[in-house]
């Protein structure tokens, strides 16, 4: 392509750290050396460079892993090396909340204010901390600012600490505490050796279930060494494989028909359906992607399940991709969760080392192979087509539906996507068989559910449940509201979920259940709230969400987002446009245009909690205060 | 080709064909909107082959580029032809039916083999035998050029050699494979068409044939000299020698744009008579006994236009012409009367039927059905004729009849450009077009176009440092005709020993002062493309300005 | 001579529209049948030449056994397929999404259609507060400032004036990504231009927003020729709106061939008081699509030159 990129060199840590993604220039065309062949000869053209593109997110990563922003020098070179025009790189990288395109300082700590940690917190943690440590943005070496649900919620509050550099350094900490900021600025520079788990300990797993207590999903977690693919072996990993290879595709599909699983990543589709119709398709080749995306406020378990399982996931996909004929699986985590990124890596690293992952897999004669992709903050790269256009180096928005991905998903192949819980699901369905998985449950809903329970109840944590188990048994298990008060609701599903009040607690956990119920199962997030929490400020924490990660591109939620944040705002602070009664409406109609028109489940859903709060009568001021302090002892309140 | 002279092709043909080689043309600049239906070609999956000196714009989306040295076309396409041949791959049964020559081709470029192709282009034989090889067994191909092919003193033998590809292959007569010479200007195939060449009527019909004549005589009612006229680098010789004295200039400024023009005014100044038609005083204006004001063609007149895809389209008339200015056609009617002829001042709807009556491929062009067809290609023999896609396809016709004449090889042999480079002019100097300018800047240099630059000599970054000069500066540009000062510009898309200019600035830097008016004897096109320069860097700015401080007080 | 080109064989579908059995050509869009029956559909971000993003949704329609309304812009028609454009649904979706337009966008040049729609399905965009002022910053993506009570956030921003030849008014911009389709894949393959940022605070944008003389604008004008608001409009154009003295009575418009190389592509040349104001072209004729480039959009100064 002709090109126009600024004339301004990249100084040498930009270029070693495009270079470190794509290697060195092979030509000087392609910003090397310039040689005599050079003068004769030039490979591109359009093929070429759609086969690069994919390379996009990756190497912003890689600049701003390493030099902490992207410069037009810097984003001239990577657009030299991968022949794509600047302003549409600078679009795809603009689209991100964790790239920055001005310098910063060294250290940035994104500091979760979102719902779970609210309600655990007893208020707004960024306002917490502005007042501990001074306002966001500010600093010369380090730097905080508030961050949207950063899946730790268990924890009751959560930082990411991202260091610049090389090696730079990227962690999480939760529960976090103001004085964490002191004990980071204190280690000076380089936070590379304080990965050290004495000085900054990772976040521990927290599944209270006992082992006995029906856990098969988090059977593993926390239970074994996590880096250790001997270790999962022995603890039965690598049998459903095993029992995949002998069934071969059609016993596989035929077991997940059997089994009656649905999808657990909000659409309920059937998958073994979803899986036959990819393997069904003719046209080559197909792809297989792994979305662990989980950026839905109040959900964590699929990063526990990476951080503490991560074999599984590398086992369930490898599964996936021979069922349904892909070569090439993804595996799409949040860029949020740095340590799933680092063990899956690892996981994968091992299980290939083992022939487990490869040219033949198992002693199989097939191939697979999958890549691991990191996302940038952004929670509509969790829809399954914005998704694929991440992973294409395009901005993360929702495609039109039809067509579908089984037949038009990544790169426009065939492909088969299912979110981890659903994927480990399917190892489940085949060490236990189709039959016994579809007794578990209720008949419409087959088989265990995982539910993050948090906000402010005694023992918050991920939880198995056979589906169809009630609310209150869920609320029993996490030893009830804390400190004994009385419950106010129950935020059902996450920030396009529902509330569900007091009234409701023999609510049972199934799909068919909560949508009698006029609920969703979402994510599978339970977050408790007591009648300390303001109910209104959760809404509007969630009006805010919808706000910024709407991807833009559709008017009803580009606007519509905006708009009722406004709305809500207005009510909050008492001064209606006209009467309550015109807010009512306005809000209404809102909720009409997003949910009807909007292209995506994000838009569609934008409004949900607000409508199920307007329902509920829970907006009204006399719900909740700020101030009620912390949930627990030893728990952090910011 | 094959002879009629016009391309072969559609452009929506190039949407969806397999593969494109794009010889000696800057589309992306110099025809952009072709380009955009280029670019819908690769959008669904075509691959794209550009030939040029420069890595240009538009060599910049091929997925293979091939740097050849200037003027080595047909040593390039030899080495092709060669190829396609000894690898079998060559479409025997086209060739059997509808071509002849083929033993005698095939003999003749034999030795054009990959290495010689090489030897002699500087392109790497892998690259010549991929394209040879993808060229000829793409289901459909598209080969395009522009004056990087036909700007040489073997511009025909250069088109010969690019449509002997096509022969061999088979790439033309079907939809979607065909050869595509893009016009520069937007009446150039119009005025082939309409017989603004020395030898044809219009439609391509010969002067030199008696039956043809008689027609015409007969609808004008005068005898029309038997034989072939000069075209414009023998009308030049005709000046040297005497034999032209009189000259009446439409809308052309051959004292710019004319190679080495420093002869071209020279000659203009010679003569007994000038008269120069145009929108502007143009330097050659500046020359005239007689300037006779015109409208602008395009927003000021009636009348039509050809396209490169042969589409013949109505201008309009969106302006009245300023002052005394007129258009062509009324002036031309004025003069008629002047010189006793009476014309009776015709509309351009009557002079287009006319040429209707007298054009057989123009005949089903009415006015009307050129405004509702949005223009229509010819052929168009009649008036319920739809226009003619593409040409040619005569020759797939299983019927020896329907077939006709078969199209015939024509061996050419590669002959290096004429001005060589040498120890005192070592730098080969081509020229070109920039995107937003348009030939001698007459028509483009009064809009705020945010892209122009002044003239530059545009160099790589090695010969910026051989010559130890930066951008910006000044250096003196010499050939074997003249010299001019010009301030040099890096550009990547060069390589040591090639230099680029336009011909857009000449009143900046007269670029045609360095350029050779050798020409095409078939064709009398004159080879601006292959210059043989020195660059000399100047004396510092301080000396300059002392010298010529000296210079005026000597 | 061959003369004729490949044809498909067209095949047809049966469907229902607002009642009426309705036949479409196999793979036609939703909005294809609604014109073909005399439908009107209200459309912003369609365009014949253009690839349909779908994303205005001023175009939806209720397609019965579908949860959302679908974009008739780019839903290919079923067999079978029973379509609704006049329900509560739709009219409530089309009034929303003029009226969020038209509260947070300057219409005033938009076409005429977009005016008369707002009337027609009674949007109220003054319900939304009156216009905020314009930030000081564009929030970086994630991040925004809590909205001024009582005020409704617009896309205002400074007038972008950088180059001689064509202005960018993106107060004036609904985001219905044509130009960025022009500059990009479906003519230009320039890619001058983008949509950065997201949400709200999306906008149309070079690379980090340097200005088009530091971009690669090769100053085509074909996103001017798609802009349905008048947020990409020549200098002229501009300045004459400015001073008042725009009239499109005043105007003509003549077809004919751009005077530069040998392409033949049509202009329609614009005047007003014996000037060239303004260049197009047909969008319906196959050389350009309406497409042109820098020299046939804009080169047109010498004929006024020349006088």
């Amino acid at each position: 392509m002709d090109l126009r990129t600024t004339g301004a060199p990249p100084d040498a840590r930009e270029r070693q750290a495009v270079d470190s993604v794509l290697g060195p220039p092979e030509s000087g065309w392609a910003g090397g050396e310039r040689t005599p062949g050079d003068g004769r000869a030039a490979a591109g053209g359009l093929a070429r460079a759609r086969r690069r593109r994919q390379v996009l997110l990756p190497a912003l990563h890689a600049l701003q892993d390493r030099v902490g922003w992207i410069s037009l020098p810097a984003l001239g070179y990577l657009c030299q090396r991968l022949d794509l025009a600047p302003a549409e790189a600078y679009g795809v990288a603009s689209a991100y909340a964790l790239f920055s395109f001005e310098p910063g300082p060294p250290v940035v700590v994104h500091v979760c204010d979102d719902v779970a940690c609210r309600a655990a917190c007893g208020g707004d943690p960024a306002a917490v901390l502005a007042a501990r440590v001074g306002p966001a943005g500010s600093g010369a070496t380090l730097t905080w600012q508030p961050s949207p649900c950063l899946g730790h919620c268990e924890h009751g509050s959560a930082a990411l600490v991202l260091e610049t550099g090389e090696p730079g350094a990227r962690m999480t900490l939760a529960p976090f505490a103001a004085g964490d900021i002191e004990r980071i600025r204190s280690l000076g520079g380089s936070l590379g050796g304080a990965l050290d788990p004495d000085v900054l300990p990772a976040p521990r797993a927290i599944v209270p279930q006992a082992a006995g207590e029906g856990l098969r999903i988090l059977r593993r977690v926390g239970r074994i060494d996590p880096a250790s693919i001997d270790a999962y072996r022995a603890a039965g990993g690598y049998e459903a494989l095993r029992r995949a290879l002998q069934l071969g595709p059609a016993g596989v599909i035929g077991e997940l028909k059997e089994s009656k699983l649905l999808g657990r990543g909000g659409a309920a589709f059937p998958t073994g359906t979803k899986w036959e119709a990819v393997a069904r398709n003719p046209a080559r080749p197909h792809y297989f992607v792994a979305n662990a995306d989980e950026s839905e406020p109040g959900t964590f378990k699929d990063r526990v399940l990476i951080d503490h399982d991560p074999y599984a996931v590398v086992e369930a996909l490898t599964v996936a991709g021979l069922t349904t004929g892909a070569e090439q699986g993804f595996v799409y985590v949040r860029g949020e969760y740095p340590l799933a990124v680092a063990r899956l890596e690892h996981a994968a690293a091992e299980a290939r080392s083992r022939g487990l992952l490869g040219e033949d897999v198992m002693g199989s004669g097939l191939r697979f192979d999958l890549e691991v992709r990191r996302g940038a903050g952004a929670y509509i790269a969790g829809e399954e087509t914005a998704l694929f256009n991440s992973i294409e180096g395009r901005r993360p928005e929702p495609r039109n539906k039809p067509p579908y991905p089984v037949d038009r998903g990544l790169f426009d192949k065939p492909t088969g996507v299912n979110n981890v819980e659903t994927l480990l699901s399917v190892l489940e369905v085949l060490t236990v068989g189709g039959g016994a998985y579809a007794r578990l449950g209720t008949p419409e809903s087959t088989g265990t559910r995982l539910f993050c329970l948090s906000g402010r109840v005694v023992r918050p944590g991920l939880y198995e449940l056979e589906m169809g188990t009630t609310l209150r048994a869920l609320l029993t298990m996490g030893g009830g509201v804390a400190g004994g008060r009385p419950l106010r609701a129950v935020l059902l599903g996450g920030a396009a979920g529902s509330f569900v009040g007091p009234d409701e607690l023999d609510l049972p956990l199934s799909f068919e259940g909560v949508r009698a119920a006029g609920a969703t199962l979402g994510s599978g997030v339970v977050v408790v709230l007591d009648d300390t929490v303001d109910v209104a400020d959760i809404v509007r924490r969630v009006a805010r969400f919808f706000r910024d990660e709407s991807c833009g591109q559709c008017v009803p939620c580009r606007v519509g987002t905006q708009r009722q944040e406004e709305a809500l705002g207005r009510l909050a602070a008492g001064r209606p446009l006209g009467s309550l009664d015109a807010e009512l409406a306005l809000l209404s109609d809102l909720d009409a245009v997003m949910r009807d028109a909007s292209i995506c489940g994000l838009g569609q859903t934008a409004s949900s909690l607000v409508a199920s709060a307007l329902r509920r009568g829970l907006l009204s001021p006399a719900h909740g205060g700020p101030g009620a302090g912390p949930v627990a002892d030893g728990r952090s309140a910011i | 080709m094959f002879g009629a002279g016009g391309g072969t092709s559609s452009y929506r043909e190039i949407e969806e064909t397999d593969l494109v080689v794009l010889w000696g043309s800057n589309a992306r600049e110099a025809h952009p909107i072709f380009f955009h239906h280029l670019l819908k070609g690769l959008r669904r999956g075509a691959r794209l082959f550009a030939v040029d000196p420069r890595r240009s714009p538009s060599a910049q989306w091929a997925d293979a580029w091939l740097g050849i040295d200037v003027g080595s076309d047909i040593a390039l396409a030899n080495a092709v032809g060669n190829e396609i041949i000894r690898s079998g791959l060559v479409n025997t049964e086209f060739i059997r039916r509808a071509t002849t020559g083929f033993e005698e081709y095939a003999a003749a470029i034999a030795p054009c083999t990959l290495e010689e192709g090489e030897r002699l282009t500087g392109v790497p034989a892998a690259l010549i035998a991929e394209l040879a090889h993808e060229y000829a067994r793409a289901p459909r191909a598209q080969l395009c050029w522009t004056l990087g092919i036909t700007e040489h003193h073997t511009a025909t033998d250069n088109v010969l050699a690019l449509c002997n590809l096509a022969l061999l292959t088979g790439h033309v007569g079907r939809y979607g494979s065909g050869l595509v010479p893009l016009r520069g200007q937007n009446n150039v195939q119009g005025g082939g068409d309409m017989g603004a060449l020395p030898n044809k009527f219009p439609g391509f019909q010969d002067v030199e044939d008696d039956a043809v004549r008689a027609r015409f005589d007969a609808r004008w009612g005068v005898r029309v000299p038997p034989r072939r006229g000069w075209h414009l680098s023998q009308m030049f010789e005709a000046m040297e020698k005497g034999e032209l004295r009189a000259l009446y200039v439409l809308g052309e400024n051959p004292a710019q744009s004319e190679a080495d023009t420093k002869r071209a005014v020279r000659l203009l100044e010679g003569l007994e008579h000038l008269v120069v038609q145009d929108i502007f005083l143009t330097r050659t204006a500046q020359l005239a006994d007689v300037v006779l004001p015109a409208a602008v063609a395009a927003f000021e007149t009636e009348g039509t236009v050809t396209s490169s895809e042969r589409r013949v389209q109505r201008l309009r008339p969106a302006l009245p012409p300023p002052g005394e200015a007129r258009d062509d056609l009324s002036i031309l009617a004025d003069l008629s009367e002047k010189l006793g002829a009476r014309w009776d001042r015709p509309s351009a709807e009557e002079v287009w039927d006319e040429c209707r009556a007298l054009s057989p491929m123009h005949a089903g062009m009415r006015y009307d059905r050129l405004e509702a067809l949005g223009g229509i290609q010819w052929p168009c023999p009649s008036e319920d004729h739809p226009g003619t896609v593409f040409l040619h396809g005569r020759l797939w016709d299983e019927d020896p009849e329907r077939r006709g004449s078969p199209a015939p090889f024509s061996p050419v042999e590669y002959e290096p450009p004429l001005d060589g480079l040498s120890e005192e002019f070592p730098v080969r100097l081509t020229t070109g077009r920039r995107l937003d300018s348009f030939n001698t800047g007459v028509q483009t240099g009064s809009y705020a176009s945010p892209l122009r630059r002044p003239e530059t000599i545009d160099l790589c970054p090695e010969d910026l440092e051989r010559l130890g000069v930066g951008e910006g500066e000044l250096v003196r540009v010499s050939s074997r005709r003249g010299a001019i000062t010009v301030p040099v510009r890096l550009d990547r898309s060069l390589r040591p020993g090639l230099a680029f200019m336009t011909m857009h600035f000449p009143d900046q830097a007269d670029t045609n002062v360095l350029t050779l008016d050798s020409w095409d004897p078939k064709s009398g096109t004159a080879e601006f493309k292959a210059t043989a320069i020195r660059i000399d860097p100047l004396p510092a700015a301080g000396d300059s300005l002392l010298a010529g401080t000296l210079e005026r007080a000597g | 001579m061959t003369t004729i080109a490949p044809v498909a064989f067209r095949r047809t579908v049966e469907l229902t529209i607002d009642g009426r059995a309705v036949t479409a050509r196999e793979g036609a869009t939703v909005l294809e049948a609604c014109r073909a029956a005399g439908v009107e559909i209200p459309t912003l971000c369609y365009l014949e030449t253009l690839t349909p993003v779908n994303v205005c949704r001023v175009c939806v329609v209720e397609v019965e056994g579908g949860r959302a309304l679908v974009p008739a812009c780019s839903r290919p028609v079923a067999a079978g397929m029973v379509v609704r454009t006049d329900s509560d649904r739709v009219r409530t979706s089309r009034r929303m999404v003029l009226e969020l337009l038209a509260s947070s966008v300057d219409l005033s040049t938009a076409a005429g259609d977009v005016h008369r729609w707002i009337g027609e399905y009674g949007a109220r965009p003054e319900r939304h507060g009156p216009s905020a002022p314009a930030a000081p910053t564009r929030p970086h993506a994630g991040h925004h400032a809590e909205p001024e009570v009582g005020s409704a956030a617009t896309v205002v921003q400074p007038v972008k004036r950088d180059n001689n030849l064509y202005v960018r008014d993106y107060a004036k911009c609904i985001l219905c990504y044509k130009c960025v389709e022009a500059c990009g894949e479906d003519a230009q393959n320039t890619f001058a231009i983008a949509v950065a940022g997201r949400g709200f605070d999306a906008h149309i944008s070079t690379e980090l927003d340097v200005a088009l003389p530091e971009s690669a604008c090769v100053y085509c004008g074909n996103c001017i020729g798609v802009c349905p608001t008048g947020a990409l409009m020549f200098v002229t154009e501009h300045d004459l709106r400015a001073t008042g003295d725009w009239d499109e009575d005043r105007q003509a418009v003549t077809r004919t061939v751009c005077p530069y190389c040998g392409v033949g592509c049509n202009l329609e040349v614009h005047v007003q008081d014996d000037r060239i104001v303004k260049v197009t072209s047909p969008l319906d004729h196959d050389v350009t699509s309406g497409n042109l480039c820098v020299k046939g959009r804009f080169g047109f100064a010498y004929v006024e030159a020349s006088g």
